[in-house]
């Protein structure tokens, strides 16, 4: 019973020495990994340009110039220009403004609808979760792009509906995992321990039970932002994203596309600029899962992965 | 067992009801008139009218969905309100492109994923092993046009460094000439195959290192066999259940998935006539579509489901 008992303590995150430093723990934890370090590198540059290109970009968005198109890279266009003279960083620069809002957006609407429908349907009864479950499991069945262009066929396509699409997508995935963590946290000693100290049943999913969803939680909701970026990149596509006057990365993608016969090269930018950020959230959403993961924290050694 | 798959197949069915609820609202959601949709800015009120009686949009919308509904029951999906075929018929022309272009692409996923997921798990302490890793997680992070578009500049014909494989369309005479056919089919599947090969290749990994690190490893190493041979016999069969449903659930995704890919490749395949019908908002199509899809994948669910009940003997034990 006493290790049960220690087990049930060191189960519980650690929070006395986030509340005395300035960095949270789980976040000087997440930089201390290599690929913590590089997502969050990247992440904030990602950021920071959002937050630049609010106030600056080297060449006004709309500026054409069609004498100037097809410009190649030069100091004066770092990345050259697309086919009527538009500056292509500056565009990329722009477009990231609509990645962070997406991914951002998305992220948000799939984490309430994900903790909200897990969280209840684990908690309820099992006669009265068993509607929320099905509900949850035929909507999963939709594949997010299907979602996208259902939306698109009533509402027109835009921005607006690659959000939504991703949010109720990702956020059906999310209920589910989130359900079956909560049972399988429900069923474990610590809980029990809990239990029978008296702890009120919602202080106990506040303070033992969501602190143990947090590691998945932060690994799929990275997912999730990734998944919204590149819905974003092939809804615009197909037209029902980004449309033609908005900076995105799709956008610039979609164009590059169109003229590949003409200047192949230019396709390469956004495709790594996206691949870079998706990749650098992804590694982030692992790292801070690690950092959180009550169970790697004792000196615990970790894979790696 | 035989409770269980009564109770899978119940739960099917109700899926499919629920589903064609949602495809159904969804759609009708708006306030406009459908039938001036249908019509065009420019019909006039008497072709509007006409538009309503003929596709039954006069009725109160519950009768009109159950229409629909009973149709679907027999297989009919009703007429495109734009070339007014039978949309089943539609389908069915469209599948003999996206079907085997799905199983092609699968196959290449499998093919890359499996062995190389397999490797890199069990050279997971190596430098190669964890490139391979890393280059896994990079394809899996770029968006599939863009896989699409760096095989077309490499190998397609026209624009590619090596110019050998069609990058645009698909035969007009669809599978007359096989040879064609299929090698209008080769680039799309590869940039399939690369984008679901690499989340394979993930998913085969964790799962390999997973049944590594389980006692009955350590057991048969201590009956003489060395770790490869150990994990090759016993850890990679334990794995290839949740990897199998993987495989599954990839191919259920696929069935929507494969929208952009069939519209860079000019495919005309499910795809892009989904993408031909939202932009016509041709609703009935869309509707039937949709359904038809989202039934699949939630087909695919339910054999998967089944099979594991089948295969997994612990998981038998539990429900009885």
């Amino acid at each position: 019973m006493t290790s049960q008992r220690a087990l049930a303590v060191s189960y519980r995150p650690e929070r006395s020495r986030a509340r005395r430093t300035l960095v949270p723990a789980w976040l000087s934890r997440t930089w201390r990994r290599p690929h913590g370090a590089f997502g969050l590198v990247v992440v904030s540059i990602v950021l920071l340009a959002a937050a630049v290109s609010l106030f600056w970009t080297p060449f006004p968005l709309l500026q054409a110039n069609t004498d100037q198109g097809w410009l190649p890279p030069s100091p004066q266009h770092l990345l050259g220009t697309d086919q009527i003279g538009r500056d292509t960083f500056s565009w990329l620069l722009a477009g990231s403004r609509t990645t962070v809002l997406v991914a951002a957006a998305a992220t948000a609407l799939a984490a309430v609808i994900g903790i909200l429908l897990g969280t209840v349907s684990a908690s309820l009864a099992p006669r009265l979760a068993e509607p929320i479950v099905v509900l949850v499991d035929i909507v999963v069945a939709f594949p997010v792009l299907l979602i996208a262009m259902l939306l698109a066929t009533t509402f027109g396509g835009s921005i607006l509906v690659v959000w939504v699409a991703v949010g109720i997508g990702a956020g059906v995935n999310l209920a589910r995992i989130v359900r079956s963590e909560i049972t399988r946290i429900n069923a474990s000693d610590y809980i029990l321990a809990s239990r029978a100290a008296g702890t009120g049943s919602f202080s106990r999913l506040l303070q033992h039970v969501l602190p143990n969803v947090a590691p998945l939680l932060a690994v799929q909701l990275s997912v999730t932002a990734g998944v919204a970026i590149l819905a974003e990149s092939g809804l615009t596509f197909l037209g029902y994203g980004a449309s033609t006057t908005e900076a995105s990365w799709g956008r610039v993608l979609a164009d590059a596309q169109k003229y590949i016969s003409v200047a192949p090269a230019s396709v390469i930018w956004p495709g790594i600029v996206i691949g870079l950020t998706v990749l650098a959230i992804n590694l982030l959403g692992d790292a801070i899962g690690e950092a959180l993961d009550p169970r790697l924290q004792s000196g615990g050694k970790t894979d790696g992965d | 067992m035989a409770l269980y798959v009564l109770r899978r197949l119940g739960l099917f069915a109700v899926g499919l009801f629920i589903t064609s609820i949602i495809v159904f609202v969804v759609l009708r959601v708006l306030p406009g008139d459908v039938a001036q949709v249908i019509g065009g800015i420019k019909a006039t009120p008497e072709q509007v009218a006409d538009i309503r009686v003929r596709y039954g949009l006069d009725q109160p919308l519950i009768v009109q969905y159950f229409d629909w509904f009973g149709g679907l029951l027999h297989g009919d999906l009703g007429r495109s309100l734009i070339t007014n075929s039978p949309i089943q018929n539609e389908l069915a022309e469209k599948l003999a492109v996206t079907l085997p272009l799905c199983v092609l692409g699968i196959v290449v996923a499998v093919v890359i994923g499996i062995p190389l997921g397999v490797y890199a798990a069990l050279r997971h302490d190596t430098r190669f092993g964890q490139l391979v890793g890393y280059i896994a997680q990079a394809a899996a992070a770029v968006p599939v046009l863009w896989t699409g578009l760096l095989l077309i500049l490499l190998v397609g014909k026209g624009v590619g460094l090596v110019s050998i494989l069609p990058s645009q369309g698909f035969p007009l005479d669809g599978w007359a000439e096989p040879g064609k056919a299929i090698a209008a089919l080769i680039l799309p599947a590869l940039t399939i195959g690369i984008v679901e090969g690499a989340a394979l290749l993930r998913f085969t990994r964790s799962a390999v290192l997973d049944a590594m690190g389980q006692d009955y490893i350590r057991t048969a190493m201590s009956r003489g066999l060395t770790h490869t041979q150990a994990v090759l016999q016993h850890g990679v069969p334990n794995a290839s259940l949740s990897v199998l449903s993987v495989i599954g659930l990839q191919i259920a995704s696929l069935i929507g998935g494969t929208v952009v890919i069939e519209t860079l490749f000019a495919l005309p395949g499910l795809g892009s006539k989904l993408v031909t019908d939202v932009g016509n908002r041709d609703l009935i199509s869309v509707q039937g579509t949709i359904v038809v899809l989202t039934a699949l994948v939630l087909f695919i669910g339910l054999a998967i489901d089944i099979a594991h009940r089948v295969i997994d003997p612990r998981q038998r034990r539990v429900t009885s």
